[in-house]
């Protein structure tokens, strides 16, 4: 069975404890310059307010801390070691010049409240990137502040709450599709709107007929991810938004997908009135082991009055310059601009591809994931005929015959030297394994893949205990997760 | 490949799509560049971003030294281009170094649990606000106006349809909150009483105070520590019930705002109405010890529009900063760091104090101070900038009533010539002053 797996091979793995049980008193990594002004008595100047002690903080050498984290880091995997196919995530690869334009010094230590005059450095990027994603997305304003998609949807569905207000008429729900990302339901509830599940098609797609009849002037507001979770793009998306638009009601797009559009198509021409891009997804930067991401919203005109403040504007003057009087705004949601650094390794990237670059990116990531579609169609059910986008998603349907489910070929599939695609979604797909390749693989790393998931579906036939027993080369095995979750460890102590 | 999948053209990649909304013209993006071009670029900006300048600003986002290991452990692909964990069998590196945050963040704050990020200080405080919500059942909140304006703000922002009615407790000539009208608004309706300490002026609230007036009403205490570097020489807030920290100060650069690290840390009776992920330990089929991402059952991808908050991605990366920082200053180095910042700020503070009043000197302090002046801070701060050094924020558009007053701070980072320079150009405007008006004088004469 091993010599099937082609990819992966084991090799030394060093064992690491916690840093806290490398600890004793005395070790240091620090060192601090003598200090130039008069020594303080801190008793007298913070009184009963001063801390004694630091409890368990660790103490250790820069050596033992370098090896810590270095053989923590060699427990992961990422896309430096190769293909991550979760479906609606979009690993792609993230450029290093990115992180390089990101530690200039002028760049990293800028602070958010210097004076705009040697603040200009900064917010040409801010205003560079803005315009290029306001073109990129077919829309016609855009606010940088949001941290993360999540937080961009928040901030998205205030601004429809804003609008409708100003209309006078307050509305009360947010239909959202069964396919949809988490997020979605859970943004509505934040901004305290009601969530009406919508039914999709049998090809994957919005129901037409079920979105007239539970259209209403209750509802503020469809939040449609396009392409969706199954990667068909929504071909009556028009028909749509003049389903919406007919009762007063805004089209907001989930951009999680945009991957998939970039280049070639805009949702500002198919109708959509406010949307979400990820800079960590589209536009490479990294995704650190879960953040920072960065969500703008860009929006149509209509809803320009309602931007978060600040907002950047070119003075009179020529300078670029923050205006905060906006009494229509929905407000800030969050301190300072947004998560600038993102904004950094987002312009890089699109400066490294310029307009044809994008095109193309766009071009090999739909042809990549038609190419693992076409690869694997026949050895996993496709449960949705209709063609697809970035992104395919299959069914366990064939091995779940064997007592073996999507999360079993999952873990499997970390022994062939991958990492799982995307698990159990969309929710409307029993037993999903969806498949977004990105355009960052060549046809070598795609058919090792294809070829290991085909490997694996011949296993589920032969020895689906193999599988249902899998990863057998990682550290650790299958993990306790409800142990973990009955009586939570959530930090070290030491022992008594 | 086209031939593999039976296509003939990439075009036809794209035929679900109506031809009618297809794109046929290039985007408006600057033309392709190459990588000598980018970095270019981005030097010319930086050059245009006060490149080189001396700053004593603080208000929220403070310049400590990075120490370098920070940068090399980080930029390592395993960490730098990894997702979110969910697949703990290869995601153990990340799990147990968000493990040993959580872990270190408790000991600092004081608290039981915290979580594995949250946005940043703002979002962190507003999410901590609702949890308060959710855990007592009431509605309203009582705001120190000490706390920042820029979280005072989104918290705001985030009520506004929570149906969340907010009301602002003011502060005494002390800086500090005026307890007699925290107790006069704090009601049977109070979820919560939210405070900054140090709080917006660099100034310790009298946290014990303020617990015992919130706990008496039935209301929690939420404490927003936008310092971080303060814990290693401040007694941490222990009477609240959930502390919202922003740890840009642990080795996280400004980044003219951001990403900075903002985080929940709470009782673990509250653990389950908290926000965020949180990393947990276990053990695999063989008994080893492991971490996974625990309790999710409060997330929005199991639990939708019912889950505690809609937050997904964090800020994963940049608590791997705090987290290497505060493992490179450790028990020790903390603690004689933030001696180090109280000494550079009453240093300061001591000299300015001749040319201006210190405000809030009643109470104790951190590395920040309010100094009011004659002249027009924004006027002071226009000739700083001549020699090179970007002055205090002037707190004018925040707090009207405040005057001429403009918070200064003084980190490890800021010398003692350099904060001699600043006094000099202060003093220099004074004498200029009194010259000018001498100079009035005599021609009335």
């Amino acid at each position: 069975m091993k010599d099937r797996i082609r990819k992966a091979t084991r090799h030394v793995n060093q064992n690491e404890g916690l840093i806290f049980e490398k600890s004793s008193a005395g070790k240091a990594a620090w060192k601090l310059p003598p200090l130039d002004v008069p020594e303080v008595d801190t008793s007298k100047l913070l009184g009963p307010s001063e801390r004694q002690d630091l409890g368990n903080m660790p103490e250790v050498s820069e050596i033992e801390i370098i090896r810590h984290f270095t053989r923590l880091s060699t427990w992961n995997y990422a896309i430096d070691l190769g293909m991550y196919p979760l479906g609606s995530c979009t690993m792609k690869y993230n450029p290093r010049v990115n992180e390089a334009v990101a530690r200039v010094e002028g760049i990293a230590n800028g602070h958010p409240y210097q004076p705009e005059v040697i603040s200009q450095g900064a917010l040409q990027i801010l205003k560079t990137l803005s315009e290029c994603l306001i073109d990129i997305t077919g829309m016609d304003a855009i606010t940088m502040q949001p941290a993360a998609g999540a937080h961009g949807e928040m901030t998205g569905l205030l601004m429809v709450r804003a609008y409708h207000h100003s209309q006078g008429r307050a509305r009360k729900k947010v239909l959202i599709p069964d396919s949809a990302h988490g997020t979605n339901p859970a943004t509505a509830a934040m901004v305290d709107y009601s969530v009406e599940n919508l039914k999709s098609d049998s090809r994957g797609m919005v129901d037409i007929g079920a979105l007239e009849a539970q259209m209403n002037e209750d509802v503020a507001a469809l939040m449609l991810t396009n392409p969706n979770t199954l990667g068909v793009f929504e071909q009556q998306i028009h028909k749509i938004a003049d389903i919406l638009h007919a009762k007063g009601g805004l089209l907001y797009m989930d951009g999680a997908n945009m991957n998939a559009l970039v280049g070639k198509v805009r949702p500002g021409d198919f109708g959509v009135d406010v949307m979400h891009l990820n800079l960590h997804k589209t536009f490479s930067t990294p995704h650190g082991g879960g953040g920072p991401g960065s969500g703008p919203v860009a929006i149509k005109k209509n809803l320009e009055p309602f931007l978060p403040t600040p907002v950047l504007i070119t003075k009179s003057d020529g300078q670029l310059g923050f205006e905060y009087n906006r009494p229509l705004s929905v407000g800030r949601v969050r301190a300072f601009y947004g998560n600038f650094g993102m904004f950094v390794r987002a312009l890089a990237y699109i400066q490294a591809n310029g307009p044809d670059g994008l095109r193309q990116t766009t071009e090999d990531a739909v042809l990549n994931a038609n190419y693992i579609r076409k690869g694997l169609e026949g050895t996993y059910e496709l449960p949705y005929s209709t063609p697809t986008m970035h992104e395919v998603v299959f069914s366990d349907r064939l091995q779940a015959k064997k007592g073996v489910r999507t999360m079993d070929i999952a873990k499997r599939l970390i022994d062939y030297g991958f990492h799982p695609y995307t698990t159990a979604f969309p929710l409307i797909v029993p037993g999903a394994l969806m498949i977004e390749p990105t355009e960052s693989e060549s046809i070598e790393e795609m058919d090792l893949f294809i070829d290991a998931m085909k490997s694996i579906a011949e296993e589920v036939q032969e020895n689906p205990q193999t599988v249902l027993d899998a990863p057998h080369s990682t550290r650790v095995s299958r993990l306790d997760e409800t142990a973990a979750a009955r009586k939570p460890v959530l930090r070290w102590k030491p022992q008594a | 490949m086209l031939k593999t999948i039976g296509l003939r053209s990439v075009d036809e990649l794209f035929a679900p799509i109506p031809a009618e909304y297809r794109l046929n013209r290039d985007l408006k993006v600057p033309r392709q560049m190459a990588e000598s071009e980018i970095v270019d670029y981005f030097r010319q900006r930086s050059k245009e971003n006060g490149e080189g300048y001396a700053s004593f600003l603080g208000a929220g986002a403070y310049s400590h030294y990075r120490p370098v290991i920070i940068d090399s452990l980080i930029s390592r692909g395993e960490f730098l281009t990894a997702y979110t964990p969910y697949q703990a069998e290869i995601s153990q590196g990340t799990l147990q170094s968000i493990f040993e945050f959580q872990t270190m963040i408790c000991e600092l704050t004081g608290m039981e649990v915290a979580n594995a990020s949250m946005y940043d200080g703002s979002t962190a405080a507003a999410e901590a606000v609702m949890m308060a919500v959710r855990l007592t059942g009431r509605r309203s909140v009582v705001v120190a106006r000490s706390l920042h304006p820029e979280y005072r703000e989104v918290l705001a922002t985030y009520a506004t349809h929570q149906g969340m009615p907010l009301s602002v407790a003011g502060f005494g000539d002390d800086g500090r909150v005026n307890l007699a009208e925290l107790q006069k608004l704090i009601s049977s309706d109070t979820a919560c009483v939210l405070i900054q300490s140090p709080n917006f002026f660099g100034t310790m609230e009298d946290v014990a105070a303020i617990a015992e007036i919130a706990h008496k009403n039935g209301a929690m205490l939420v404490v927003s520590v936008a310092e971080a570097v303060s814990l290693g020489i401040v007694e941490p807030p222990r009477e609240a019930d959930i502390i919202a920290m922003e740890a840009q100060s642990f080795g996280v650069p400004l980044g003219f705002g951001g990403p900075h690290c903002g985080v929940i840390a709470t009782r673990e009776k509250f653990v389950r109405q908290m926000p965020g992920r949180l990393v947990g330990q276990t053990v695999d089929k063989q008994g080893c010890r492991g971490f996974v991402l625990t309790l999710a059952t409060r997330e929005q991808h199991i639990r939708r529009e019912k889950a505690t908050s809609n937050i997904c991605t964090n800020q994963a990366l940049v608590a791997l900063m705090v987290n290497i920082f505060m493992t490179v200053y450790g028990k020790v180095g903390l603690k004689e760091l933030a001696k180090q910042n109280l000494a550079k700020a009453a240093y300061a503070a001591g000299q300015f104090a001749r040319h201006g009043k210190i405000l809030f000197s009643g109470a104790p302090r951190f590395n920040e101070f309010v100094i009011n002046t004659q002249e027009d801070p924004q006027s002071i701060n226009g000739r700083l900038l001549e020699h090179k050094i970007v002055g205090g924020l002037p707190l004018k558009k925040f707090y009207p009533e405040l005057g001429n007053a403009a918070l200064w701070c003084c980190t490890e980072l800021a010398t003692r010539s350099a904060i001699d320079a600043a006094v000099a150009v202060l003093a220099k405007d004074e004498g200029e002053g009194s010259e000018r008006e001498a100079t009035v004088e005599e021609v009335a004469r």
